[in-house]
């Protein structure tokens, strides 16, 4: 599997994903910078965490129109698979690859901690590898991360099978319907707010993030 | 010209910034505020000097930057700057 991360200026978790990513493939991550236009053939885009442009106006709206993620954009729409985590799912949803919006946290505060989330579905290639419904647990840290869209929009979404992940403990930013990670319609984008690089290894306390990229890797050596 | 623009979240956004700002006016001692909802102003300098044209670049920089459809309302005035 051939696998990219962007990085912004700002971005702050690149290296966490790539050093995961370097680990669970074997082969060097590539890595790009923002204001580059061609990008690498990839099996995998990764739109990492962090505070791209200083989040400025809001999150994730200044990265959604930087050259790199017109350019991911396009790949997107080829059907190359893009994976968003935290300040990269608010880029996703700012340049239209995902639906809605993510807010200030309802109680206005940055969270950081462990939560648990349900995996709604196992059959994509980010969630093969787990058990469809039982909880896993990956940390959140963010402040903008209270998943948005009107009713008739989130009806859409759960109808055709999007949600990717739901808060199943306590709902830590808000979100409506407990949505912590939504895909495209071809479940090849994804976009979450927790992160699963900060749990891929036993030795940060635990491995629930890494079969996502695990998923990934058998899903592209096949 | 000038373009002043205000963009405000949709009815039926919750405004949780907006609900501490009520609190927060509450402890001030004004009981009687009902609802706060805070949003975003921005002012664009423009060489433009046609109106018309102004106002279709106006609308197009709200529509695909200065706000986000998903959650916000735009509304701009232009003046002669």
């Amino acid at each position: 599997m051939r696998a990219s991360v962007v990085v912004f200026p700002g971005s702050n978790c690149d290296r966490d994903i790539a050093r995961t990513l370097a680990a669970v493939t074997g082969r060097p991550t590539a890595m790009v910078w923002h204001a580059d236009t061609d990008l690498p053939e990839s099996d995998l885009i990764v739109l990492p965490g962090g505070f791209s442009y200083g989040d400025y106006l809001r999150s994730g709206a200044m990265a959604a129109h930087s050259p790199v993620v017109r350019a991911v954009v396009e790949r997107a729409k080829a059907g190359v698979a893009v994976l968003g985590v935290c300040n990269g799912f608010q880029v996703l949803t700012e340049a239209g690859l995902l639906p809605g919006a993510l807010m200030r946290n309802a109680l206005l505060k940055y969270v950081c901690r462990d939560v648990t989330l349900s995996v709604e579905r196992n059959d994509t290639i980010f969630t093969k590898g787990y058990e469809e419904r039982k909880p896993i647990m990956i940390p959140i840290a963010h402040k903008d991360g209270c998943y948005f869209a009107d009713e008739d929009a989130l009806d859409r979404v759960e109808g055709e099978g999007r949600v990717a992940f739901r808060y199943t403990g306590d709902n830590p930013n808000g979100s409506r319907r407990n949505i912590a990670g939504v895909y495209s319609e071809n479940l090849r984008v994804l976009g979450l707010m927790p992160h699963p690089e900060r749990l891929a290894d036993p030795a940060l306390g635990g491995t629930d993030g890494e079969m996502l990229f695990k998923s990934l890797f058998v899903a592209f050596n096949r | 010209m000038k373009a002043r623009i205000k963009v405000t979240l949709k009815n039926g956004v919750l405004d949780p910034q907006g609900r501490a700002i009520v609190n927060a006016l509450e402890s001030l001692g004004f009981n009687g505020v009902k609802d706060v909802r805070s949003g975003k102003y921005i002012e664009v300098t423009l060489a433009e000097t046609d109106p018309a044209k102004a106002r279709a670049d106006v609308e197009r920089m709200c529509r695909e930057l200065l706000s986000n459809p998903v959650m916000e309302n735009f509304q701009f005035e232009l003046e002669e700057a």
